[in-house]
């Protein structure tokens, strides 16, 4: 197969705050602003960024729960943004979702055997009441999950149980994307280990490529195979996993790297950034990140940077290490 | 089945009750009523419908237990001679059906545009609230009396007697929907943002799916709460507006008809015809309203009683 399994170009969402009819400019959340990924298949791509960075806003565009303002998704070279719900239909079996809260994202009144037959009746209506079943019981049991437990309401389930029993759900109906959506942020860290390999599992045993986001760098470490790196709703660093934790070229990267604690060392190297994010709704001009960077130079608060790709397959945006100054 | 049962005899709901003395002694009260009421063509001493069992000459006779009463008419007559606890009885059941059938009404009116109005928001949302909160401006009482007086005019007596309850239904069910829709739209603007439903968006279910079948059984406890108080609500409607001689006619009388018409003896005497139809409807009312309290505690994970 040739090009991406899934891919973003130049993908922009804004979100309106209301403000009076009169205001010559509305109030405008610039959540995304040009965003392109390109996830081959088979591959675990990580997202990470600080909180309200656009992450999960990249995730929800890519699923079609939000609407783009600018910008095109595709799928498998097919553009799949601003379809309608019925053309939607055959993209919806072959991209799944994995929420973030467990704790919200099952119905609390369906049983869970109801749960997961939901999307197997509703894309193969034609299967029956067997195969159903059969289905149910060996996606349960491939998550580690006791198929015994279909009659059982949410409640009665542990965080990470909960979890599997989302993932189970996302699996049923064969995906071949899947969006996490910082699928292990809400769990106990001995949860959390247990959760990644159930994934990690799920992607050899049946083919899965993951959209993975996150903002716990060792998990990216151990998980993902290439690794996006987001900042005010800009894509500064796309890299190889192991040449983003060796050679992070973006200012940003380089800070966010620093703030690992480390056990190695006893003095502390760790230098913080200066400066609060800026909000959203009046972005810097030119580079989002110039405020708080410390290379930065005129050109950088004048001039957005395009991403730049180095020998490595690295893509960088960012002037100065366009200009070589870092 | 039974596995659904069985939950619920366990349920925190069922533990409550049975520790809710008030409650219990309400519902039974109410349970009761509403047995007789039903039952009222089997128990019913005398058919207060069939005009040729009514003696003119048999006309306010007091209670049994009077001086001048007779073992016949346990509760007294009326003014055309009916027994009273067999009007009463069927009366009875005329305002449970009013008051149950027009909160039937107003729960699908409000149901329908309260989780249409939370869910897809925009234009529609501002229509049907700003239309709920013109509504709940104007007394119901005032638009049923607008509404049921032009009915009245509009057909014939014979007519509206045999139409006055679907009349009273519709009336209501009508005037009392924003109740339903606003509490449904506060929780649907609730539950809409949880994951559950980006799951079920994900799957790629439909709106109405989404709607009815995930969003609504999550947003029921709130509708039991105001649906005991509804009933209470629309069966005092009912009676105030049959007391005002705009709901049912006299011939088929509910409680509140029936109090209206003993009010014009009330001085000469004859109190039974006004006093007894009264305390039932009270009765009836202040279980239901009870009842409702006890439900919105029980329901309500805040106010757990540890007692």
């Amino acid at each position: 197969m040739s090009g991406p399994l899934v891919e973003t170009r130049d993908v922009e969402k804004r979100f309106d705050l209301g403000g009076y009819f009169w205001q010559q400019d509305k109030p405008v959340v610039r959540a995304l602003n040009g965003v392109s990924i390109a996830i081959e298949k088979g591959e675990s791509f990580c997202l990470v960024g600080e909180s309200g960075c656009g992450k999960s806003t990249l995730a929800r565009c890519i699923m079609g729960l939000l609407d783009l303002s600018e910008g095109e998704v595709f799928y498998k070279g097919e553009q799949i943004d601003r379809l309608s719900a019925k053309a939607m239909m055959p993209y919806r079996r072959r991209m799944q979702m994995i929420f973030q809260n467990p704790y919200a994202s099952l119905n609390p009144r369906m049983t869970i055997q109801k749960t997961l037959e939901e999307p197997l009746r509703f894309h193969f209506p034609e299967m029956k009441n067997g195969e159903v079943r059969d289905k149910v019981e060996e996606v349960m049991t491939s998550v580690g999950n006791d198929p015994a437990w279909g009659t059982r309401y949410p409640h009665e389930f542990s965080g990470g149980q909960r979890q599997r029993i989302s993932i189970a759900r996302a699996l049923m109906v064969d995906p071949d994307f899947v969006v996490a959506d910082e699928p292990i942020s809400a769990l106990d860290v001995s949860i959390q280990a247990q959760v990644l390999n159930v994934m990690m599992d799920a992607r050899d045993s049946r083919d899965l490529t993951y959209l993975f986001i996150t903002h716990d760098l060792s998990v990216v470490r151990h998980f993902g195979t290439r690794v996006g790196v987001m900042y005010l709703g800009a894509l500064c660093e796309l890299a190889q996993t192991k040449t983003l934790f060796d050679t992070p070229r973006h200012p940003y990267t380089q800070v966010l790297l620093n703030a690992i604690p480390k056990l190695s060392t006893t003095e502390l190297i760790h230098t913080p950034m200066m400066g609060e994010v800026p909000t959203a709704i009046k972005l810097p001009s030119g580079c989002v990140f110039h405020p708080r960077c410390p290379y930065a130079n005129e050109r950088c608060s004048r001039e957005v940077p395009a991403g730049t790709t180095l020998d490595d397959g690295t893509v960088v945006a960012c002037h100065a290490v366009e200009e070589n100054r870092i | 089945m039974n596995a659904a049962i069985r939950r619920f005899a366990q349920s925190n709901f069922m533990y409550s009750f049975g520790r809710d003395k008030v409650a219990m002694v309400s519902f039974a009260i109410l349970a009761a009523f509403v047995i007789l009421a039903f039952s009222a063509p089997l128990i019913a001493p005398y058919d207060p419908y069939d005009q040729t069992t009514i003696d003119i000459m048999d006309s306010e006779i007091p209670p049994a237990w009077q001086d001048e009463g007779e073992a016949r008419f346990l509760l007294g007559t009326d003014a055309q001679g009916r027994d009273m606890l067999s009007t009463i009885l069927y009366g009875t059941r005329i305002s449970i059906i009013i008051g149950v059938c027009a909160v039937l009404m107003q729960m699908f009116l409000g149901i329908t545009i309260g989780l249409v109005s939370g869910y897809v928001g925009g234009r529609i949302e501002s229509f049907f609230m700003r239309l709920a909160d013109i509504q709940l401006s104007l007394s119901t009482l005032m638009l049923a009396i607008v509404a049921l007086a032009i009915f009245q005019a509009a057909f014939s007596a014979e007519a509206y007697s045999d139409l006055a309850i679907i009349m009273l239904i519709m009336v209501i069910g009508f005037a009392e929907w924003p109740q339903y829709a606003r509490t449904i739209r506060a929780s649907v603007l609730a539950e809409k943002k949880k994951e559950y439903v980006d799951a079920a968006r994900v799957i790629g279910l439909g709106a109405p799916t989404i709607m009815f079948k995930h969003i609504l059984p999550n947003t029921l406890s709130p509708l039991l709460v105001i649906s005991t108080v509804q009933v209470a609500n629309a069966i005092i409607s009912e009676a105030a507006l049959s007391f005002l001689g705009l709901g049912i006619p006299v011939t088929k009388p509910s409680l509140g008809s029936l109090i209206n018409s003993g009010f014009e003896f009330i001085f000469s005497g004859s109190w039974w015809i006004t006093a007894i139809p009264s305390i039932v409807l009270i009765a009836l009312i202040l279980c239901i309203n009870l009842l409702g309290d006890w439900v919105r505690d029980a329901l309500n994970p805040k106010i757990y009683k540890e007692k």
